[in-house]
């Protein structure tokens, strides 16, 4: 058992330490000075992904070193990284979704100004009131025999 | 005859110890206190048990109104909106606070730990904390029930839940606590299957049930969060109106369902993967027959998983979303049947030359092979675009989940319940009666749900409480179906109830199983086995003794 | 001992995965509204900057992110001390840690009470009127909506992890941790560099984008 403990505390003493923590985190303020000065410069469409890059790279340093993933199993690293990639799956299919999407009308459509009135659902077995076949003659409520006889 | 005999301990060999899980310590804190994942999982087993009853009713309910076309139940009209609340809450229920806490909550928590040959889960007051959050869930979703019914569907589709009144937000709390409840049981058997495992059993040393679990818990663990964040989406987009899926705002209704459906879909695995993991012990066991393709079972159980994360648009083919996406998604859901094709195909060559017993948990894993396979398959009409368009949202959608959901998920627990019950309960359950509710329960889910995809094909819509004319006889058929689920579920509560009049006596192994929950009494001790047990053989391994090592 | 040592850190990262996955929901929430109402999300963008030397810049936001990679560091300078018996020095870096949660939380706080002032709410409390941002386009009350949840999710979890570090600190002082035993302190540690993580990606795209 003691050679067990002995163990875990040596093997980390081994890893990480003052020196490697301490340049990991100058390099990550310098990476934030970089994202930041890389935003006032316009990319176009790639400002995001340059954005993003970076944002990534710090990710991995902070991953890597102060969450001692280079030093661990490799079991911690993949768990982590399996969250990122479902997460992008998740972001890469809605992207193609809303991006694929035709947000018009067909050209097809037919003018539905004169159209049945939709039945109404709480009464589905009542048949709707027939619609008139010219809307002036709707107002004057003629009945359907003299309106056959107008329109044929 | 010769007696089948386990490659380890014999059979009545052991003196039966006097204290175990059940009666080692007393009284009500030494239960609602407890981190033995045994009590936990009886805990679970009677709360989701009362779920499923209380989700049972209102599925009677609905089946009720549905006996004719006038929407009567018992002489009073039933309104729309009043239907509409029946099958939310029956959905709502039996997805959240069921099927997806039950197998793993109560059968795997009892098992698995014994199954690894392990004293517990990895984190026991983790699994504690799972309960309690499950019994808040369902405490929060049973008041929002009282105190002003939801009729959104389970699904919560906007505008409609962001906008209707009635407790939507409490009953989306309550889901947002029964996720993390499912979370939390996810971590805990992921981290035991990495860490508890006895010495000597590597990945592939171990039963397919745990295979089957830790790809549930995969899953549970990735999936769930996305639901808790819609849910905390749905319930600001009510509270404030920010704008994100209600389009009057500005906001995408169809963006709710990729939110809810990244989750849900995903969820349908967390149900299915705990039932097809029962199989797997099921199957070699009442076949007395090593489980054929160990590794293939193994990996479809992974893929599986894995592969239900990018099919979850097939929920979504008429809603709105983009052509391209449809068609990608469709693709990819032909692709997550494979694994499960891959299953099926074992499972009967298990069962292929050998040598079978017709007990009851066989009759429901047998019950469940040919109800998946219609479940399934009729999962493919669905993911086919031009069969899909036809038969979206009607009742042939509602007959393809429950022939998964319940012919499958269902029936697998109830052959589990059976077959872990003397281990759980030191008890054998009266076998003859036992057999007989699984051919009534064979009998009465066919008679509900078949009919149902008729209907769906000749256009009868689903969540309507009212229909045409001539839908009527297979309605009919369908309600009185329900009633023979009601009876089978009602004697088997019976058999498994009047078990425990009798004295606990049932042996360590009454089936001949070979993973290590069998070589500890029944029930088990409290820290499961006297001595820590060490893997000796390769998984369901049924050779003669003579011939093993 | 190393076995359950593991164990505790894998049940950790299993739990932090939870928490991108959650987070990455409201990521990609936020992105596909972006992707709806770019113009108004790139007006809005620009109120989260501040006038310096006369131009916009994302003062608030940059000092931030300096100020929570600082506390990352501490907090593993913090784990190093535990690990190697240093007690004194577990506490000083703890403590140093929450002094520096505090000041990300004392920004946010002055951030927020401008948005306040300026009516920049979420949905129905959206009340601001200028130029740019025009009340009653959409957009603008998303973005909002979105900035809130976002920044607010990842403030509660800065304050539980004040809280949990506060622990820590009450525990190192009574000498709980040692080089044989020092897991609060380094899954604390993992949490707190998650948290971390998210404003690394939290930063660029609310504050960077123009």
């Amino acid at each position: 058992m003691s050679t067990e403990t002995h163990t875990h505390a040596e093997g980390s003493k081994h890893h990480g330490g003052p020196l490697i923590y301490t340049a990991n985190l100058f390099a990550l303020m310098f990476l934030t000075v970089i994202t930041v000065a890389a935003a006032s410069f316009n990319f176009g469409s790639a400002n995001v992904v340059i954005a993003l890059a970076i944002a990534s790279v710090k990710a991995i340093l902070v991953g890597l070193f102060f969450m001692h993933l280079l030093w661990d199993k490799p079991v911690n690293a993949i768990i982590l990284i399996a969250g990122f990639l479902f997460l992008g799956i998740f972001l890469m299919f809605d992207f193609l979704d809303v991006t694929s999407r035709n947000n018009y009308l067909p050209r097809n459509m037919p003018n539905m100004d004169n159209a049945t009135p939709a039945p109404d659902s709480m009464n589905p077995l009542k048949t709707p009131a027939p619609r008139p076949l010219d809307p002036a003659s709707a107002k004057a409520e003629e009945p359907a025999p003299a309106k056959a006889e107008e329109h044929k | 005859m010769e007696p089948v005999v386990t490659s380890s301990a014999r059979i009545g060999d052991r003196p039966r110890p006097k204290k175990n899980y059940l009666n080692e310590t007393k009284g009500f804190k030494s239960w609602a206190l407890t981190v033995d994942h045994k009590r936990i999982g009886i805990m679970y087993l009677i709360g989701t048990l009362f779920a499923f009853l209380l989700g049972g009713i209102f599925a009677l309910l609905v089946r009720l109104t549905l006996l004719t076309p006038a929407h009567k139940l018992f002489g009073l009209q039933v309104t729309a909106e009043t239907y509409n609340r029946f099958f939310t809450l029956h959905g709502a229920i039996m997805v959240f606070l069921f099927i997806i806490p039950s197998i793993p909550g109560s059968l795997t928590n009892f098992v698995l730990p014994l199954m690894l040959g392990a004293k517990d889960v990895a984190f026991p007051r983790l699994n504690l904390a799972s309960f309690y959050l499950w019994i808040v869930g369902a405490v929060m979703a049973i008041s929002s029930m009282i105190i002003g019914a939801v009729d959104t569907g389970w699904t919560f589709y906007t505008p409609y839940s962001t906008t209707t009144s009635g407790t939507v937000t409490l009953m989306t709390a309550a889901v947002f606590v029964l996720g993390f409840s499912s979370i939390f049981t996810g971590l805990n058997f992921i981290a035991t299957v990495h860490k508890l495992r006895a010495p000597g059993m590597g990945w592939f040393d171990m039963p397919l049930f745990v295979w089957g679990m830790y790809s549930t818990a995969v899953i549970q663990v990735l999936a769930t969060p996305v639901l808790g964040i819609t849910l905390v989406l749905l319930m600001l987009e009510r509270v404030f109106q920010i704008g994100i899926f209600d389009s009057r705002i500005g906001g995408d209704p169809v963006l709710f369902q990729h939110f809810f459906w990244f989750y849900s879909h995903p969820a349908v695995y967390i149900m299915i993967l705990p039932g097809m993991a029962i199989i797997s012990e099921l199957i070699p066991t009442f076949s007395r027959k090593t489980i054929f393709g160990y590794r293939a079972i193994a990996y479809s159980s992974i893929s599986l998983a894995l592969v239900s994360f990018i099919v979850w648009g097939h929920h979504m083919f008429v809603a709105g979303q983009s052509q391209l996406a449809t068609v990608v998604f469709s693709a990819l859901t032909f692709l997550v049947a494979i694994p499960s094709g891959v299953k099926v195909f074992n499972w009967l060559c298990t069962m292929y030359q050998g040598n079978i017993s017709l007990e009851a948990p066989m009759l429901y894993a047998i019950s469940f092979l040919m109800l998946f396979a219609i479940g399934g398959l009729t999962g493919i009409f669905l993911g086919t675009l031009s069969t899909d368009v036809h038969l979206t949202d009607t009742y042939f959608v509602v007959a393809h989940f429950h022939y998964v959901m319940m012919g499958s998920t269902v029936t697998a627990f109830i052959g589990g319940l059976y077959y872990w019950w003397p281990k759980m309960t030191g008890r054998m359950y009266n076998e003859k009666w036992g057999r007989v509710t699984a051919v009534i329960w064979f009998i009465g889910f066919n008679a509900t749900f078949l009919p149902q995809f008729i209907l769906g094909s000749r256009g009868m819509p689903r969540r309507y409480y009212n229909y045409l004319d001539q839908f009527q006889p297979l309605h009919a058929f369908s309600t009185v179906g329900s009633w023979i689920i009601g009876l089978s579920l009602f004697m088997t509560a019976a058999v498994l109830l009047a078990s425990l009049r009798k004295p606990a006596d049932a042996p360590d192994n009454p089936w001949g199983g070979t993973t290590l929950e069998w070589q500890t009494s029944s029930p088990p001790i409290t820290h499961n086995f006297e001595d820590q047990p060490v893997l000796e053989h390769e998984p369901y391994d049924y050779r003669p003794k003579a011939v093993a090592h | 001992m190393e076995q359950q040592f593991d164990t505790s850190k894998l049940g950790m990262w299993l739990f932090l995965v939870t928490e991108i996955l959650l987070f990455g929901g409201l990521f990609v929430g936020f992105g596909l509204m972006q992707h709806r109402y770019p113009q108004q999300f790139i007006e809005a963008h620009e109120h989260l900057k501040q006038d310096v030397f006369g131009r916009p810049f994302p003062l608030y936001g940059a000092i931030n992110t300096l100020v929570l990679l600082i506390s990352s560091w501490t907090m593993v300078m913090g784990v190093n001390a535990a690990q190697t018996d240093q007690k004194k020095k577990t506490v000083r870096y703890l403590v140093l840690t929450i002094l520096l949660a505090c000041v990300f939380l004392g920004i946010k706080y002055v951030e927020y009470s401008h948005k306040f002032h300026d009516g920049l709410l979420p949905g129905i409390f959206y009340a601001h009127q200028s130029e740019d941002l025009i009340k009653g386009t959409h957009g603008y009350a998303t973005f909002f909506a979105f900035y809130f949840m976002m920044t607010g999710l990842h403030g509660i979890h800065v304050l539980v992890g004040i809280g949990l570090l506060g622990w820590l600190v009450m525990r190192a002082r009574r000498g709980d941790f040692s080089s044989e035993y020092y897991t609060p302190v380094d899954l604390v540690g993992l949490y707190w560099h998650i948290v971390d993580m998210i404003w690394i990606y939290l930063f660029p795209l609310y504050y960077l984008i123009s």
